[in-house]
């Protein structure tokens, strides 16, 4: 299995000030697949993905992206090899419209970032792809408004949009139905669902109807350490897991 | 649990689109009539003003707009940019000095040097952000400054470099009236390249990076990089406004590389106003005008006034004059639009 996973982690462990939020988690996402990270808060799952994407430095461990060892590697250069990811707490630029967003993200890979002598306006070679993300994402007639202005759902929407004009390999969403009432989540699994075919896609997600709709294979942490994986239905069913976990959440449902 | 509702009419009406750069969206015939103005003003300054001023003017307004660069559109405060300021001038005093070159040729060596001095400064700082930053640049500048005070075979210490020529190809410069209409373009041509710079995609990055550096780099941007590069622009366009400066007084004194020439840079984007351009050099008007007029009638206390006008404007105004203007314009548009 670990041969073939295109996002794979062995040993993977962080600390903080003496707190092991991540503890020795081996992990291995397989080409293709949507692969779930859930568990209780404070299980480690966005430490883990800070992890991933090189946003934090891993205490001990090893991350493989395709083979290739990308441990320590910072977030710029993790994001380049064709890891994108949204985050937990929405990130934008708050100023910039939404088609401003999408055109920087698409200009990353580009070298114009680097023109300080041209005019901005050769990024408008970027609208039209720009415009097209946007209209997948349902966003079409908010490209012009600045990305303050818009509803949280629509932030959500946008955070998908950035994410994916980098055309990642791997897809990162940190909570992508965070917050949301029932119509938004509904339309970000479908959308979700939509962009999934070719792509390998890695969430935290605490919602199981979602997960059980997306997920392929499931990662259940508690405590910073992988307690079951396997896919939805089994890790659905096991005791560990119930007691720990979905059994609360059903519970409360 | 409701669903989140958007506001389209309030979110995406295209009049009112906020964006980059705020000042850059206003209608193009108020940018072009603004233009107009503003390079009105600077043919007429020397007539209006007495032209060593208006002299100091233009050498602060690439100074300020430097400044700016960095405060405004890249989220980062220098509290050192006199380093390259005054290195310019002093590479500038000795290029002129020693070389006999025209002085242009001078001005582009000390802006040059200027520079490549912000290239290890600049590495170093850009790791650290707000108060850091400020802090890592000031003990720079302040290296800087005791080195120059120091080596004084070639800085000739608290005397200063003495008789820096106005060499222009045998022009007689020495009228500081033609002096100014001398350096206008160069001055110009360092203005715009600052507003080209921010108006480039370049300069879409910087102000994504000011915004939201996590999120800049999740995109694939090398934050630091990108800082380093519009810290070392920013010191080459404050060398532009130092080596000129240089001339101008042609005399270069330990002053140039003093700490508070860094913060009357700062004090003077804050009260133009931060990420506008146009404010910085308008905030360099206003306060070389005033302090001129200030020390002319004798007042010995001018940080005193220029710093109480500092604080009142932090606490008042705090978008700074320019800032504070497009405001009010914006209000008044719309109005006249309803």
């Amino acid at each position: 299995m670990a041969g073939q996973a295109l996002l794979s982690a062995r040993g993977l462990t962080r600390d903080f000030r003496g707190f092991r939020a991540v503890d020795g988690v081996d992990l291995d996402v397989a080409p293709e697949s949507v692969h779930a990270l859930v568990g209780p808060n404070g299980a480690g799952k966005t430490t883990l993905f800070n992890l991933l994407t090189g946003f934090l430095r891993p205490t001990a461990g090893r991350i493989e992206l395709a083979g290739r060892d990308v441990t320590g590697l910072p977030p710029e250069q993790v994001a380049r090899l064709g890891v994108a990811r949204s985050f937990q707490i929405t990130s934008l630029f708050p100023q910039l419209t939404a088609q401003e967003h999408v055109e920087l993200a698409l200009q990353s890979p580009s070298g114009l970032g680097w023109r300080f002598w041209r005019s901005a306006k050769l990024m408008s070679r970027y609208q039209d792809r720009a415009a097209e993300l946007l209209d997948m994402v349902g966003l079409a007639d908010l490209a012009h408004a600045p990305a303050e202005a818009l509803a949280y759902g629509r932030k959500r929407a946008l955070e998908l949009a950035i994410a994916l004009a980098l055309d990642p390999k791997v897809l990162l969403l940190d909570e992508p139905t965070a917050g949301m009432g029932l119509e938004d989540v509904d339309r970000t699994v479908e959308l979700i669902a939509r962009v999934r075919p070719g792509r390998t896609v890695v969430m935290v997600e605490h919602n199981m109807s979602v997960v059980g709709r997306l997920a392929d294979t499931v990662t259940v942490l508690q405590a910073g350490k992988v307690l079951v994986e396997g896919p939805y239905d089994e890790v659905r069913a096991d005791e560990r897991v119930i007691t720990a976990y979905l059994g609360a959440a059903d519970a409360a449902r | 649990m409701t669903s989140t509702v958007d506001t389209p009419e309030k979110a995406g009406r295209p009049a009112h689109r906020s964006g980059l750069v705020a000042a850059a969206r206003a209608p193009r015939w108020i940018r072009y009539a603004l233009l107009a103005v503003g390079l009105a003003a600077a043919l007429w300054l020397p007539n209006g003003l007495y032209p060593a001023v208006a002299v100091d003017i233009l050498c602060w307004a690439l100074f300020a707009v430097a400044v700016d660069l960095l405060l405004g559109f890249t989220g980062l405060m220098s509290f050192g940019h006199a380093a390259f300021w005054g290195a310019s001038a002093y590479v500038t005093g000795l290029v002129a000095i020693h070389a006999g070159l025209p002085f242009p040729v001078a001005v582009l060596a000390g802006a040059l040097a200027a520079a490549l001095l912000a290239v290890p400064i600049g590495y170093l700082a850009v790791k650290r952000t707000g108060i850091y930053f400020a802090m890592v640049t000031l003990a720079f500048a302040q290296m800087v400054y005791y080195v120059a005070n120091e080596w004084r075979s070639v800085t000739q210490g608290e005397n200063g470099l003495q008789g820096v020529p106005r060499a222009l190809f045998g022009l007689d410069l020495t009228d500081d009236y033609y002096f100014y209409y001398a350096i206008l373009p160069i001055v110009l041509l360092g203005l715009a390249a600052a507003w080209r710079i921010v108006h480039s995609p370049f300069g879409r990055v910087l102000v994504g990076i000011r915004d939201n550096p996590a999120r800049a780099r999740a995109l694939g941007y090398p934050v630091h990089r990108y800082k380093l590069t519009a810290f070392v622009l920013s010191g080459f366009i404050a060398g532009l406004g130092g080596g000129l400066f240089a001339v101008g007084h042609r005399f270069v004194s330990l002053d140039v590389l003093h700490w508070t020439t860094s913060g009357k840079a700062v004090i003077v984007v804050v009260l133009g106003g931060i990420g506008t351009l146009w404010g910085a050099v308008l905030g360099a008007a206003l306060v070389v005008r005033l302090e001129d007029w200030l020390s002319f009638s004798g007042f010995e206390a001018i940080g005193l006034v220029t710093g109480g006008i500092f604080v009142l404007v932090v606490l008042l105004f705090r978008r700074g004059i320019w800032g504070s203007a497009v405001v009010l314009a914006r209000r008044w548009l719309a109005r006249r639009h309803r």
